[in-house]
């Protein structure tokens, strides 16, 4: 299977890569650029751990083809913070303690900002609904919905 | 597997003929990289066909809207016209997958998967939706519900693929609704499901009615008679009872993982019935 | 131990809620997982797993393999020792299959190749000639006589002849004459349950990288909650020593129990070995759910007898655990814990261990307790409900207490059951109305929690800083609790200590990450650790001083002298005395190594309101309120995390998730689409209610709390939707086809 030349933006900067046209978005930013933020829980499209931004979308990138993103800007958890900076949701998710075991909390992030980006005030139902497809073992996700609340408080200046 | 970004859908056609092997549509991606990874498929070519002239919009048109077969359903939920045109196809759409799942997958790959619990499909056969496709021979446009053969089969024919769903104008005094049964709230695929559209006239009688049901056969399917039996009512209990025995008479589930044959007949029923009900509402008839 | 249990001191930091040690790494994506590392040169590992549920393997021809693209080794069962040990020999053979693949998805052989493709491309080469065997999933049918023996020779000496040999142990519990007590009762139920096995559902599938070279010297880094037990594992079943072998744990994405055995670490090692470069493997979510370990199945009876006025005058367990194709010990705690939290005169429990076609059970939250008190919780509510008499009441009037004969033998010291049943029935919760097609259900829950081999060792830096360093992998901000412990233990701030998790190498051997032990059992060694410390800079400081050791004593975080004799010094600080360790006898440590006991049992309260949709069987969770004595809550946050994620775990088991095989003995759920763990939108807010009643066998009274919380759901679900629906289930997933079917007769 011969490989194909992509070029994308990632988190803002110019990224160049080779991959297979079989090969998922996901395995590309784990195995090829060493984006391994990104998780793999299921690579179904069951469990949101390995969400990502495709221009300006949250999807599962294990259910995008490298070779589609050509093109594409793609924003990962790696993109989150701004220097030592946090975003408002990834500071508030540590004071909230809204993760346990932290493997689904790249990918809960990554689609919160956006529901954010959406609907800067939405209710409890709203983020539950929105983050249906970001499975949680450990928390219940109780203190997850909180921590969306807080952080969605502050940064509607609230 | 060779990967192809075709610059017109005729050489698309043409592509998808010529190739003797294994050939897949790539839109949303949501179903065909799942049986990629699952080993379920090994396509030899994989054509992506989203960046091509109107795969990507939603279009006024005759009064209804033209929907590109790349159309992500999430888009869908945005369009505030066709929200309030047809709530029922866009609530329908809304329910694959989650909202990631939502930012990618198509009502145009739903219907070709062609999985009799497709959530998308009943509402586009209640609302007469008009699949185009685009073929070596040409165009065509066929009726939603006539696509799905069975499952996991269409009508499509070699080479031919959607390029867009065109949903009809609505008239007045109309509404449709589609609601499906799953055991959690989010993230499974519909173990019953139906919806319903409907017309009234100025006193909220039921003029015209559609209901089909999904997960309950091989096909979603249309089921006349439930339609016929609120026909001339304003949707009182006894139409209402003919309507879901009419729904349960046309059920033929099977027994699997997600449900069984009793528990599927009956839950196809009650959700046509209240269905129904958010229908007549959204018509503008008084419950 | 010579604890210093003054239970009413005022705590500094414990009982805060700081941040986590590792919390900027994991919202950031840094933080590494099993799979999350490469090695140089690396090869990517892929097991063949058996599609039969019970088939002799014949042959196997892995030339074609061998010769494709980009392979540089397969291996088979024969490239794994076989320990003459039978527990390591069960590891062995579950890994690789020998002469028969016991069960669907059982790894049958493995490839490494340079890359993942190559890999998936070679395992379809390996020819595996089976002649397929009768199967048996069922615990029922495992049991009966003329059932397809999963594994012959296994039956332990106190199953009695004429059984199935695929029934391999019998535990009995109680005290006390049961006729009697059944004599004495006025309202007798007597029920059948079955429950579905479920999976710990831990997001991260297991991962390893792993070297080992011909000389026996190896490296394995992988996602476990216990790196010592990886290490024990593999050196049997590779036929190493362990001292040659470096375990390094990972950040581990959820476990819950399912991470305290080894499935791919040894298989990647014999790839290593074979091959000569460093294998990656990294499993699917359809092998996690084929191959690793759900929890058992069930099959129970429970009989209790009550008087009118709800005093329980006996009860009778009978429970009938499968737990895959080879003996497991899981029934003994669930034998143990069903009548845990009530106060009986006459009590018997039976457990029968039975193997079937199925993977091997591996523990999952509290193992064996969650079902038999489902089956008890159950009847004692039905009984409530027939006499008309309030749950909680009853179960106060019933409840275990400090004095308490337990039916599993221990007379309870402090236990905090009351406590939490009079927490819970002063809530508003318990008085809050309910609407139509709503019930309303409480269950309570029992683990024994443990303790088991510990190390230590705390550094002081010469900056006034402090190492932590400790053996057990830190599933849920365990390291933050132990920072908190070694902080207030030294008196310095918790931003000053430094808690990491050693590999096996670095650090004496340590239990595993189970039994809800690390919070006490880690606790209680840091402390005493920090207590050594403080020892040695109470010599140093008398050194300075030029006085005798006893005339200086520790008081606020410093040294001070103990008394006018010892003349008139500034207190030093730790900082001040290990900023100058060096000349008054070099670096300060503590450590400590025990194998810890006092553990102290944990009972919880769970309430719940249900809602069913009388025509489809749906059942919504409207409320739910978590009550649970933790003795002393370090961190008040991950106490409640993990009395809400164990609630919800608890939910899933009762409404949703299952093992369902079909008729072929093949699982037709391995994927979160079929295997239906709850999602955000199934649940409303867990509300938590934290209890303190000080366990006596640790410094601060610390109980274990991650294990309890999973064990009330099952029941306290079960009862309110039966009392919603307005027909008793006795039968767990309540999925709705189920539930809709008992409703409607």
């Amino acid at each position: 299977m011969k490989n194909i030349q992509v070029e994308t933006t990632i988190n803002g900067d110019a990224t160049e890569f080779l991959c297979a046209p079989d090969e998922s978005l996901l395995d590309v930013l784990r195995d090829r650029l060493g984006l391994t933020g990104a998780k793999e829980g299921c690579g179904t499209g069951d469990c949101g751990a390995c969400s990502v931004t495709l221009n300006g979308e949250v999807v599962c990138s294990c259910l995008v083809l490298g070779v589609e993103t050509q093109g594409a800007e793609i924003g990962t958890i790696e993109g989150m913070a701004n220097g030592e900076t946090l975003h408002p949701l990834q500071r508030v998710f540590i004071e909230e303690a809204a993760l346990q075991c932290g493997i689904c909390t790249p990918g809960i992030l990554v689609a919160a900002k956006s529901l954010l980006e959406k609907n800067p005030d939405p209710t409890d139902t709203e983020i539950r609904y929105w983050l249906a497809g970001n499975l949680c073992r450990c928390t219940g996700y109780d203190k997850i919905i909180k921590a969306v609340q807080v952080a969605a408080a502050e940064m509607r200046g609230a | 597997m060779k990967y192809v970004k075709p610059d017109s859908f005729d050489a698309a056609a043409q592509l998808l003929r010529d190739e003797q092997g294994i050939a897949r549509i790539l839109s949303g991606g949501t179903d065909v990289l799942v049986m990629l990874k699952a080993e379920m498929v090994e396509p030899d070519l994989m054509v992506d066909l989203k960046h091509l002239p109107g795969m990507q919009d939603i279009v006024a048109e005759n009064g209804g809207f033209r929907i590109g077969a790349a159309v992500p359903t999430a888009r869908m939920g945005e369009h505030a016209a066709l929200v309030a045109m047809w709530p029922g196809v866009v609530e329908g759409a809304e329910l694959i997958g989650s909202t990631q799942v939502q930012n990618r997958a198509t009502m145009a790959g739903n219907l070709c998967t062609g999985s009799p619990a497709a959530d998308s499909v009943p509402a586009m056969v209640t609302a007469g939706a008009v699949a185009r496709l685009h073929g070596p021979d040409g165009v065509r446009d066929v009726p939603v519900g006539d696509i799905p053969t069975g499952p996991g089969k269409n009508i499509l024919a070699k080479g031919e693929f959607i390029t867009s769903i065109y949903l009809p104008a609505r008239p007045e005094r109309a509404g449709d609704a589609y609601l499906r049964f799953i055991p959690r709230t989010e993230m499974d695929i519909a173990v019953s499901s139906a919806a319903v559209s409907l017309v009234l006239d100025d006193a909220g009688v039921v003029t015209d009615a559609n209901v089909a049901i999904g997960a309950v056969a091989p096909t979603v399917r249309l089921v006349a008679d439930a339609g016929a039996a609120i026909i001339g009512s304003k949707l009182d209990d006894d139409a209402v009872a003919k309507m879901v025995a009419a729904v349960e008479a046309a059920c033929s589930p099977i027994n699997d993982k997600r449900g069984t044959i009793a528990f599927r007949t009956t839950t196809a029923g009650v959700l046509a019935k209240r269905a129904a009900h958010i229908a007549y509402i959204r018509a503008g008839g008084q419950s | 131990m010579g604890l210093d249990n003054s239970a009413k001191r005022d705590f500094k930091i414990v009982g805060t809620r700081v941040g986590r040690p590792d919390g900027i790494d994991k919202v950031t994506g840094k933080a590494t997982y099993g799979a999350d590392i490469s090695a140089p040169g690396m090869l990517f590992g892929r097991i063949l797993r058996s599609p039969h549920a019970h088939a002799r393997i014949v042959s196997i021809d892995t030339s074609e393999a061998e010769k494709a693209e980009g392979v540089k080794a397969v291996v088979t069962g024969a490239d794994l020792a076989m320990p003459e040990d039978e527990y390591f020999a069960d590891v062995s053979v579950n890994c690789l299959a020998r002469d028969k693949a016991l069960y669907d998805g059982h790894a049958v052989a493995a490839v490494a190749a340079t890359s993942k493709a190559a890999a998936k491309a070679a395992i379809r080469l390996i020819r595996v000639e089976y002649e397929v065997l009768p199967h048996v999933t069922d615990v029922d049918e495992a049991m009966k006589p003329d059932a397809p023996i999963v594994q012959e020779g296994r039956a332990l000496e106190n199953v009695p002849a004429g059984m199935s040999q695929n029934v391999t142990s019998h535990f009995e519990f109680g005290h006390g004459d049961l006729d009697a007590g059944f004599a004495k009762a006025d309202k007798i139920v007597e029920r059948s349950f079955k429950t579905a096995a479920t999976h710990q559902g831990y997001i991260e599938p297991q991962a390893c990288l792993a070297t080992l070279g011909g000389d026996g010297r190896g490296e394995v880094w992988c996602c476990t909650q216990g790196q010592y037990m990886v290490r024990t594992k593999c050196a049997h079943v590779l036929g190493i020593e362990a001292s040659q072998l470096k375990v390094t744990s990972s950040e581990i994405g959820g476990g819950f129990g399912g991470k305290t055995s080894t499935f791919i670490e040894p298989v990647a090692l014999a790839l290593s070995r074979k091959s000569g470069k460093p294998v990656k493997i990294v499993m699917t979510r359809d092998e996690v759910l084929r191959a690793t370990g759900p929890t058992i199945s069930t099959s129970m009876d429970v009989k209790i007898g009550m008087t009118n006025d709800g005093r329980i005058t006996a009860g009778k367990a009978v429970l009938r655990y499968q737990g895959g194709a080879y003996p497991n010990g899981t029934v003994e705690f669930g034998a143990q814990a069903a009548f845990a939290a009530y106060d009986l005169d006459a009590v018997q429990t039976l457990g029968w261990n039975v193997m079937t076609n199925r993977p091997k059970e591996i523990p999952y939250r509290a193992p064996g307790a969650p079902t038999a008190i489902y089956a008890v919780e159950s009847v004692v509510d039905e009984l409530c409900q027939e006499l008309s008499l309030d749950p909680l009441d009853v179960r106060l009037m019933n409840a275990a207490r400090k004095g308490t004969l337990s039916a599993y033998g221990p007379t309870f010291n402090e236990i905090g059951l009351v406590a939490t049943l009079e927490a819970a029935k002063d809530h508003p919760h318990y008085k809050a109305p309910l609407g139509e097609n709503q019930g309303r259900g409480l269950s309570c829950g029992f683990w024994f929690n443990f303790g088991g081999n510990t190390c230590v060792s705390l550094n002081l830096n010469d900056d006034g800083t402090v190492g932590v360093v400790e053996g057990n992998p830190d599933i849920g901000g365990s390291r933050a609790s132990i920072s908190m412990m070694a902080a207030e233990e030294l008196g310095v701030p918790y931003d000053k200590v430094r808690t990491v998790i050693a590999d096996t190498s670095a650090l004496g051997f340590n239990d595993i990450t189970d039994g809800s032990r690390v919070t006490f059992a880690v606790g209680l060694a840091t402390i005493e650790a920090a207590r050594a410390a403080i020892k040695e800079m109470c010599r140093r400081a008398a050194k300075i001083w030029d006085v005798d050791e006893d005339a200086v004593r520790w008081e606020d975080g410093a040294v001070v002298p103990a008394g006018p004799n010892a003349g008139k010094h500034d207190p030093m600080t730790l900082a001040e005395i290990a900023a100058v360790a060096g000349s008054t006898g070099g670096p300060i440590a503590g450590h400590h190594e025990v194998n810890a006991d006092g553990a102290g049992v944990s009972f919880g309260v769970h309430l719940v309101d249900t809602e069913v949709d009388p025509e489809t069987g749906y059942t919504k969770i409207l409320r739910y309120t978590v009550f649970q004595d933790a003795g002393k809550a370090v961190h008040p946050d991950y106490v409640e995390g993990q009395m809400q994620g164990g609630a919800v775990q608890g939910i899933g088991w009762a409404l949703n998730e299952e093992y369902i095989y079909g008729e072929d003995g093949r699982l037709q759920n391995p994927g979160f689409l079929d295997y239906r763990v709850p999602v955000a939108s199934d649940l409303p807010n867990i509300e938590t209610v934290i209890l303190e009643i000080p366990n006596p066998g640790h410094p601060y009274g610390v109980r274990g709390v991650g294990e309890t919380p999973i064990v009330p759901p099952l029941a306290a679900i079960s009862n309110a939707v039966s009392r919603a629906a307005g027909v008793r289930m006795a039968e767990l997933p309540m999925s709705p086809p189920r539930l809709l079917k008992a409703m409607q007769g």
